[in-house]
């Protein structure tokens, strides 16, 4: 009866990807040469904490990434690689990573929660 | 921890040349001396406790006291001095003459950096770099602009002052090319931790074509062109369609960059060698587009950090001379960047 109704409750608040811990690594490490951090402030970046672009605290539980796409690991990538060909007009510019670094920025962006 | 490709921040011992060689014997001979020490002193606490009575009383005595507490550290520290003192001394001897220089300025958190010829006539300006031919012994002219900084490369030299209304040497010479990150050494204000600086040594013949190159070219405003953006964007949900490689996509368009930079104020403060702008109080940016390092070594030098750095500049490094540019546009941001890319 009372396993029931535990199994009723709804989950907790968790993250929707689940991204394994080595690429979160290699995702910190090209956030830093890229110094994404000029702009955004990052958790697990202790300087810089630019405020031009928004900060990406809590990332994990936004719902549109740049407020117009639908916040998936692909388009992540996409974005954080070459954020004017997925938005046109957003301000943020090309970056000077490579897929996979892309790939591995995101999965640290939606592992921010796990901390 | 950043693990900056730019060689910022350097690592202390690891020479890349004769004078930052004799620094670092002498720093291994300090912590060696150190650690001799440590283990005598070790050793008679552990004998003044656990010895035999006879050993308690040699230690106690009066000849322990003058040979171990005043001759020994005597001699020692008396030697470790001369040596240091002679060391620094030989980094710091008088120009010949011939030699190649090179004035750097410490400035309110960057390195301003004057090309020499023969005459003392300044011919190229840089900032926050330094570009050597392997091999050759360079003496550094150090000046400071408002209060006292201090030149530190750890893989090429020592540390040295550079202090306001005096003109401080170095001679620095690098054996090996490579990249080496330093940084002020002396507590100079707010964002002192933020002034980074790189030096990089090109072998000599490579060395020799990229001063050329730079002292007879002029900006590149030739280079300049209209770009147009891209056509119709694909459907957002399909990551799969859009253009992988950052260079097929340029939206930012230099020559309205250029206007931006000479009608925004930029020019009020930041030169470009070729153009209007002649502003003597930021760094020198003929050569910007080229740099390691945004910010006096700090930050990687891409479209991204180019547009933090000038549309809010004081977040980044809060208290420095340049203001955050928040009546600028984003668009307007990047077209600045796009310019100040091509200024090689």
């Amino acid at each position: 009866m009372v396993l029931g109704l535990l199994s009723a409750c709804k989950n907790p608040v968790g993250s929707r990807y689940e991204p394994d811990d080595a690429a979160q690594e290699r995702g910190l490490l090209a956030i830093n040469e890229a110094g994404c951090a000029a702009c955004h402030e990052i958790p697990g970046v202790a300087w810089p904490k630019g405020r031009l672009g928004p900060s990406l605290e809590g990332f994990d539980d936004v719902g549109m990434i740049a407020g117009q796409l639908p916040n998936r690991p692909d388009l992540l990538a996409a974005f954080i690689r070459n954020a004017p060909a997925v938005k046109r007009d957003s301000t943020m510019p090309a970056t000077p990573i490579t897929q996979l670094e892309a790939v591995d920025i995101a999965a640290y962006l939606y592992g921010l929660d796990h901390d | 921890m950043i693990d900056a490709l730019w060689g910022w921040p350097p690592p202390v011992l690891d020479p890349a040349g004769p004078y930052a060689d004799k620094v670092t014997t002498l720093a291994w001979a300090l912590f060696g001396m150190g650690l001799v020490v440590t283990a005598i002193v070790c050793a008679a606490l552990w004998l003044a406790v656990r010895g035999s009575p006879k050993i308690k009383a040699m230690i106690g005595g009066e000849r322990a006291i003058w040979i171990g507490g005043i001759a020994f550290p005597g001699v020692v520290l008396l030697g470790l001095l001369v040596w240091g003192l002679t060391l620094t001394a030989s980094l710091t001897q008088p120009i010949r003459g011939d030699e190649m220089r090179i004035r750097i300025t410490g400035e309110m958190w960057w390195f301003r950096v004057q090309y020499l010829n023969a005459d003392g006539d300044i011919v190229m300006e840089d900032a926050n770099e330094l570009h050597l031919p392997v091999g050759v012994p360079v003496v550094l002219e150090l000046e400071a602009a408002d209060v006292i900084h201090s030149f530190w490369v750890p893989h090429l030299s020592g540390k040295k002052d550079m202090i306001p209304g005096r003109r401080t040497l170095l001679r620095v010479q690098a054996d090996r090319a490579g990249e080496f990150g330093g940084l002020c050494a002396e507590y100079c204000g707010s964002q002192h931790a933020l002034m980074g600086f790189v030096a990089i040594a090109h072998k000599a013949s490579d060395w020799q074509a990229w001063f050329d190159d730079r002292t007879t070219r002029v900006a590149r405003t030739e280079m300049l062109a209209e770009t147009a953006p891209p056509d119709a964007m694909p459907y957002p949900g399909d990551a799969a369609a859009y253009p992988m490689e950052p260079e097929t996509l340029e939206r930012y368009d230099a020559r309205r960059g250029m206007r931006l930079f000479m009608e925004s104020g930029c020019a009020a403060c930041h030169r470009i060698a070729g153009t209007e702008a002649n502003g003597l109080a930021g760094p020198d940016l003929t050569h910007v587009g080229s740099r390691r390092s945004l910010g006096a070594g700090i930050l990687p030098n891409n479209r991204g950090t180019m547009m933090g750095w000038i549309g809010d500049s004081q977040s980044i490094k809060p208290g420095n001379r340049m203001p955050s540019y928040y009546v600028l546009s984003a668009e307007d941001i990047g077209h600045i960047a796009a310019f100040l890319e091509l200024q090689k």
